[in-house]
């Protein structure tokens, strides 16, 4: 395969834009955490694929980085999903959301 | 325009799988298909030349994250009424604002492509030791970054989940 960066970063945009889909559509705060997921994904697709382009080991240490930031944050986010769920609410809704507390 | 074969076929199966996670109504099966996206994912990193970054979607976002939120959709619990409430929120209706916003998104994305760099010639496998040398030599002070947010991270995730079930929180 030759290194074309135009196929691998239409993919990204296609993903990402997806993951822009679900944080718009869903409402359940466990989907919308999804597809952040997914959107960081398509960022480090970019960023892979613009390495592979310029034969550097770059794009992959800001995969690593990306990589870093999807753990933090999937850590912290579903951290606060439970303590949401814990404090008796019954629904995963995002607009409930506003009653966080301590 | 070179379509190669092993690279469109991931690439099917990566926008597939993630369109299906954001259209289902039941969490878990939303998880297995997002699995399925990240292991083709892989799949395209590997094609593209970097099979570390490969092994590390695998081990770390397929194996990590996702059983992460797997643990989570146990302790949850979610049961039908949830399904209910989710199926009557997928209505065309609540899908057209955003389908249009994110397809103009696309469209200029897409757009933007056209000034994409040309073809660099074959593709020139980056092993770990390429991305280990880079990542140590003028990246160090990045890896200390992301050791301050993994510990803010740790730090915050152990301080909200505490006492989660009792109400002597302080």
């Amino acid at each position: 395969m030759t290194a074309a960066p135009a196929q691998a970063l239409l993919l990204a945009s296609m993903l990402f834009a997806l993951g822009l889909l679900g944080v718009l559509v869903r409402r359940n705060l466990l989907f919308m955490l999804m597809s952040i997921e997914i959107m960081l994904n398509a960022a480090a697709l970019a960023f892979v694929a613009a390495g592979m382009r310029w034969h550097a080991a770059d794009g992959q240490v800001m995969f690593l980085m990306i990589l870093a930031l999807a753990a933090a944050e999937a850590a912290v986010g579903l951290a606060i999903l439970l303590r949401l769920h814990a404090a008796g609410r019954p629904t995963l809704d995002a607009d409930t959301g506003n009653r966080l507390k301590g | 325009m070179i379509l190669n074969a092993p690279f469109l076929l991931f690439a099917l199966v990566a926008v597939w799988a993630t369109f299906m996670v954001v259209t289902r109504a039941v969490a878990i099966h939303a998880l297995l298909y997002l699995v399925v996206a990240l292991l083709a994912l892989a799949c395209i990193f590997d094609v593209l030349g970097a099979p570390f970054a490969a092994i590390l979607e695998v081990i770390v976002y397929a194996g990590a994250i996702m059983v992460l939120f797997v643990f989570v959709v146990m302790m949850l619990n979610l049961g039908r009424p949830d399904r209910l409430r989710e199926n009557t929120w997928i209505t065309p209706r609540t899908w057209v604002g955003p389908g249009i916003l994110a397809a103009l998104l696309l469209a200029a994305l897409a757009d933007a492509l056209a000034m994409a760099p040309p073809d660099g010639g074959p593709v020139v496998v980056i092993d770990t030791r390429q991305v280990g040398l880079a990542l140590y030599g003028p990246y160090v002070l990045m890896v200390e970054l992301a050791s301050f947010l993994l510990l803010a991270g740790l730090v915050s995730a152990f301080r909200i989940g505490r006492h989660i079930r009792g109400e002597d929180a302080p």
